[in-house]
């Protein structure tokens, strides 16, 4: 059926239609424009009422949960973002996503590369800590955002000793095959720059004979690499 | 004047015969069972969880109560030539659309004084009472647009679906533009056309993210301009929704 004219519609109506929407217009946007401020974090609920609220869909919550917790306190160019958060409530709700989605990676890249960049120690060994902690419910599959996390010990926070903890646990613990060897042998490094050079040469020594490296470039360039540690080691006896 | 009035009267009586009060009641007696239930499970702050759930619970059960009556009576209406019937009355078109509005207005308010009753267990009396003026302003704003979507749409499901997006959307564009405005890095032109779009949508929903608060229930009461600024932007909106509910219905051909 077709409709009548706009003729048979009052003037008043018209005029209140554009009234209205005009007031509209301007009162929202006259109003202060939200942005999240970090005292506006809450604590995070607990894990029984987030699956509760996920209406059996917990994956898709999880993803929603972290853009919200992403918008907390991120100003463009801010140049101290996520500064004013509170790290133990946000340590709180990156485990619960975690929870929500053990698959999804965004939460540690969240902790290791966003808020583990803010310029106060302690807030970046806390998200060290929780990265750590993180990484051994599924080693093969978060070993990346530990090894970001020892690079940060090593370069960032000059810790070498906790780098190390963090290079010899995806040694150890993440051994799938497409774990790259690079990772796998980040504690040799670190013990380089340690100076325990013998304890080097012995773990070196040791990957070539398991047998686990099978790429000859790969071999090449460990077996050069011990030539040069025995050489350092052998270096300081010959000054004395 | 008359016909408003009885328009407003006849839609009471029906939301009476219609029980709604009665499910109105059994719905506040399990939602202060559930309430109290978990206060029963908690183990500190027993009284804030329960007047916070109470609350929000309480707000969707009766936003959800009105649309569904306001859209289900109209249709119904309709679909018996009742509408037809009322609009051969000697007044104009608005007539009918106010003295509907009126009435379910009334409805509105009664429901969100009812919700007062077992929130007031709990509560601080000056904070309850802002609460219930805010429900108010928002049931308000929910019975226009859902006024506005049955005379548009016609049908129930469209209608309620409408202002089931309506609602939501409202309530969640705060958030929404939060993140919209969060991006990691430099904004592509995707990232500013998608924010750009974000923001028009917020001028034209009410702010009703910053309605019905519960924490005005468990800590200090706002002050005057929150609720000045509530009230302000119920007017506005109904003068639009009002507006643009009649541009449709002295268009339509019936």
């Amino acid at each position: 059926m077709a409709e009548r004219s706009i003729a048979r519609v009052p003037r008043l109506v018209l005029a209140l239609l554009a009234l209205g929407l005009a007031a509209q217009i301007a009162l929202k946007a006259s109003s202060p424009q939200p942005r999240a401020k970090a005292e506006d974090l809450a604590p995070a609920p607990s894990i029984a009422a987030l699956r509760l609220t996920s209406f059996g869909d917990p994956v898709a919550l999880a993803k929603a949960l972290m853009l919200y917790l992403q918008a907390f306190d991120y100003q463009s160019g801010s140049k101290v973002p996520y500064h004013d958060l509170d790290y133990g409530r946000l340590e709180a709700w990156l485990a619960r996503i975690l929870e929500l989605d053990p698959r999804g990676q965004y939460p540690l890249l969240a902790a290791s590369r966003l808020y583990a960049e803010v310029p106060v120690e302690e807030k970046q060994r806390r998200m060290l800590d929780f990265v750590y902690r993180q990484f051994f419910v599924d080693p093969n599959r978060r070993w990346p955002w530990l090894a970001h996390a020892a690079a940060i010990a090593k370069h960032r926070l000059k810790d070498l000793p906790l780098a190390r903890r963090y290079a010899a646990a995806i040694q150890r613990h993440a051994t799938a095959d497409d774990v790259p060897l690079w990772a796998k042998q980040m504690e040799i490094f670190i013990l380089e720059d340690m100076n325990e050079l013998q304890t080097a040469r012995i773990m070196i020594g040791g990957y070539i004979q398991s047998g686990k490296v099978k790429d000859p470039a790969e071999l090449r360039f460990l077996d050069e690499r011990l030539k040069q540690l025995e050489a350092r080691i052998r270096e300081p006896r010959k000054s004395e | 004047m008359p016909i408003v009035a009885s328009l407003a009267k006849a839609v009471l009586l029906e939301a009476v015969r219609n029980r709604l009060l009665w499910l109105a009641a059994v719905v506040f007696a399990v939602a202060f069972g559930l309430a109290q239930f978990l206060n029963q499970v908690a183990i500190t702050e027993s009284r804030e969880i329960q007047a916070a759930l109470l609350a929000a619970l309480l707000r969707v059960a009766v936003v959800s109560i009105v649309v569904t009556f306001v859209i289900t009576s109209m249709v119904r209406e309709s679909s018996d030539k009742v509408t037809e019937l009322l609009l051969s009355l000697p007044a104009p078109r608005a007539t009918y659309f106010f003295g509907k509005f009126a009435g379910y207005a009334a409805v509105a308010l009664i429901l969100a004084l009812l919700c007062a009753l077992p929130l007031a267990l709990f509560t601080d009396p000056g904070g309850l009472a802002i609460w219930v003026v805010s429900l108010v302003c928002e049931l308000l704003i929910v019975t226009a647009m859902s006024l506005f979507c049955v005379l548009t749409l016609t049908q129930v499901v469209p209608a309620f679906a409408a202002v089931a997006g309506f609602y939501l959307l409202s309530r969640s564009m705060g958030a929404m533009q939060i993140i919209a405005g969060a991006a990691l890095q430099e904004p592509t032109l995707t990232d500013r056309v998608v924010n750009a779009i974000v923001e028009l949508i917020a001028l034209l929903l009410p702010a009703l993210d910053r309605m019905t608060q519960t924490t005005w229930l468990l800590d200090s009461a706002p002050g005057a301009s929150t609720l000045g600024a509530i009230v302000g932007q119920t007017a506005i909106y109904l003068v639009l929704i009002g507006a643009a509910a009649l541009f449709d219905l002295y268009r339509k051909n019936f």
